[in-house]
């Protein structure tokens, strides 16, 4: 990382209240739970956990969607945490969002020019008059040709929404994109296009990516660094070759093992962590370390980890983990091995 | 493969609307041998669904389906309504993507594994519960005889997804039908339901046809492979010999899309899935593909074996 972060986290908390209060019934969601994390000039940085980990949520608080409970969220050194939406506007330029679902994102009654040019309108940022040539330039860039700005978004097959997507976010030039699992709901060979483009345009504009995905072939295959979140945590942050390549979390362990890979000798010759039991409900997250009830391990760290939240500790350069059996010097329990020998 | 379970030939579904007709499946032919896992892989609307679910008559009426589908010596597409009951649920039986959907929320999980067996075996109240909770059991969910009397709001979705599996085993099938049955759940948790799956085949015998797009998925599970598109079969093979040989420009570049480390770029597959009125009078993939050549454009490439026991239905195939 080079320069002054684009986007620094530090202790978001979003807690949800559902059911009535009224009644004595209800409750809180630990939807997000003390998440910290940066992002530096053009760094992608993946975030990955399944779902109910609380993902998103991270993503709709850094773009100021949902209100967090706590925590403090800086854009280029501005603290936007407590903005009101006015004061919040001139800023929205600087973060932009994709969104999973291309079929609801885009207003159907607008044409795809309108929806991309609609930033450019808002944010003022082009005279009117060279309005359409800026959008026809967007187009092209995202791979569209530019007839398709004058149709609807129904008109458009799943991975050319998304395109237009993309270029309304990236239309007003902005310096961090969430992109909330872009690629999930279209076929693997237009997954293939859009990742690339993605690819193409940091590497052309350079601006920063969160991205939101549960897929870790993807991540491995677009991000710079990865953080793992597991029920409203994150419990291992590392740069994508040494995560993938040696990761300390046994939930990081647990869930790269039970990743399948399109390779039938190697699917075959892995062993598999298998996870017992469900994911707690975030209603009701357990005491101590919150992968506790699944862990394979939980025997070993007993009391601790019923009793203390393990810290996000550094293990190596750039490599955090928040587990209370990894040692100082990064030292971390081979789940598999264990899992081969039959626990 | 010595004998045969199911014998599936020349099937072919159109849907006739008044918006016009769809030609979804096209003179489609397989074959499923006892005990086998074939995963059949495609990419949305390949016609991988449909096909099977016009084996079992599940489809609507504006479906015409022709070909056969032989089933224990008789052909299931022409079988009257009775007969396909008894093989409905009791010999053939489906799995599928969506656990949240596919169980009635208004009944207990018990309940809705018991009327299988009463309907199907005709077991009394107390021998259906009995076996219901073998069932559960069998699927592996923990403390069965409490989760029998819990609905199924209240179990996560890879517990649901399993009481789905105990039910379409209920009967002891010959066929497990799965279609898409881990998409929607996470990947600690189909994980899990893949290993049951492979379990239940060594356990019981049961043939499986997954019904994928996930190539790692096929890659874990399945015996032999069929890749669709548009209808068609583009290629079969048993499966250590697809990832390892594969034939046809559409499964190469499906194998090339999927996200790797160190990859430079993925492999991108241009154009989109055609939307058929009629069978084409050409190769299918013709229009996206980089070998395609006037022969293509204008002919329907014939399945042919090109090495043991591997189909291809290319005119330029090869890795």
């Amino acid at each position: 990382m080079t320069g002054d972060p684009v986007l620094e986290v530090d202790g978001l908390v979003k807690h949800f209240h559902v059911g009535s209060q009224l009644l004595g019934g209800g409750g809180t969601v630990h939807a997000v739970d003390g998440v910290s994390l940066t992002i530096g000039p053009g760094e992608l940085l993946g975030l990955v956990g399944e779902s109910g980990s609380g993902k998103s949520t991270v993503g709709n608080c850094i773009a100021r969607l949902v209100e967090p409970t706590a925590g403090t969220i800086r854009i280029r050194g501005t603290d936007v945490t407590h903005l009101s939406r006015r004061e919040m506007r001139p800023l929205r330029r600087e973060v932009h969002m994709v969104f999973q679902d291309p079929y609801s994102s885009l207003n159907p009654r607008m044409t795809c020019g309108e929806i991309v040019g609609e930033p450019l309108r808002l944010h003022k940022l082009v005279p009117r008059r060279d309005r359409d040539r800026r959008i026809v330039q967007l187009f092209d860039q995202v791979g569209l040709r530019s007839e398709l700005r004058h149709r609807y978004p129904h008109e458009l097959s799943g991975g050319q929404r998304q395109r237009v997507g993309l270029a309304r976010a990236l239309s007003v030039s902005p310096a961090l994109l969430i992109a909330d699992e872009p690629v999930s709901a279209l076929d693997v060979s237009v997954q293939a296009s859009i990742l690339n483009l993605l690819r193409e345009l940091q590497r052309d504009l350079g601006f920063s990516c969160l991205f939101i995905t549960h897929d870790l072939a993807t991540v491995e295959f677009l991000c710079d660094r990865v953080a793992v979140m597991y029920l409203g945590a994150i419990v291992e942050q590392a740069p994508t070759e040494e995560l993938f390549a040696a990761p300390r979390h046994p939930y990081t362990q647990a869930l790269l093992s039970a990743a399948v890979v399109p390779d039938p000798v190697e699917q075959r010759s892995r062993t598999r962590i298998v996870l017992e039991g469900d994911v707690p409900s975030p209603l009701a997250p357990p005491s101590g370390c919150r992968f506790r009830t699944r862990c394979p391990l939980a025997a070993r760290s007993a009391p601790q980890s019923v009793e203390e939240e393990p810290e996000l500790r550094p293990v190596g350069p750039d490599h955090l983990v928040a587990c209370h059996l990894v040692g100082p010097g990064g030292a971390a329990p081979e789940v598999l091995d264990l899992a081969a020998g039959g626990i | 493969m010595s004998d045969t379970l199911l014998e599936v030939r020349d099937l072919s579904v159109r849907f006739v609307t008044d918006d016009g007709a769809t030609q979804a499946v096209d003179r489609f032919s397989f074959s499923l041998a006892p005990g086998e896992v074939l995963g059949i892989v495609g990419e949305s609307g390949c016609g991988k669904s449909v096909t099977m679910m016009s084996l079992l008559r599940l489809l609507p009426e504006t479906a015409v389906v022709t070909g056969e589908a032989v089933f224990q010596g008789n052909d299931l597409l022409s079988a009257p309504p009775a007969a396909l009951r008894r093989v409905r649920g009791r010999e053939i039986s489906f799995v599928f993507q969506e656990p949240m959907t596919s169980l009635n929320p208004a009944f207990t999980v018990g309940r809705q594994i018991a009327e299988v067996l009463q309907k199907h075996l005709g077991l009394s109240r107390a021998e259906a519960r009995r076996r219901a909770i073998e069932l559960l059991d069998l699927v592996r969910i923990p403390a069965p005889e409490r989760r029998l009397d819990e609905y199924p709001h209240q179990l996560s979705g890879g517990m649901r997804q399993r009481v789905m599996i105990a039910i379409a085993l209920a009967c002891d099938p010959k066929i497990l039908i799965a279609d898409e049955p881990t998409t929607a759940l996470d990947v600690t948790i189909q994980a899990g339901i893949l290993d049951l799956m492979r379990d239940i085949r060594d356990r019981l015998g049961t043939a499986i046809v997954l019904i994928t797009h996930n190539l790692g998925v096929v890659a874990d599970i399945a015996d032999r492979v069929v890749v669709m598109y548009a209808g068609r079969k583009a290629e079969e093979a048993p499966v250590h010999e697809l990832f390892a040989h594969p034939q046809h420009p559409y499964t190469i570049g499906l194998l090339g899309a999927i996200p790797r480390r160190g990859a430079d770029r993925l492999q991108e597959i241009p154009g989109l899935v055609p939307a058929l009125a009629a069978p084409l009078p050409h190769c299918a993939f013709a229009p996206r593909c980089p070998r395609a050549d006037d022969l293509s454009r204008t002919q329907v490439p014939e399945l042919r074996e090109i090495r043991p026991a591997h189909l291809v239905a290319c005119f330029h195939p090869g890795t």
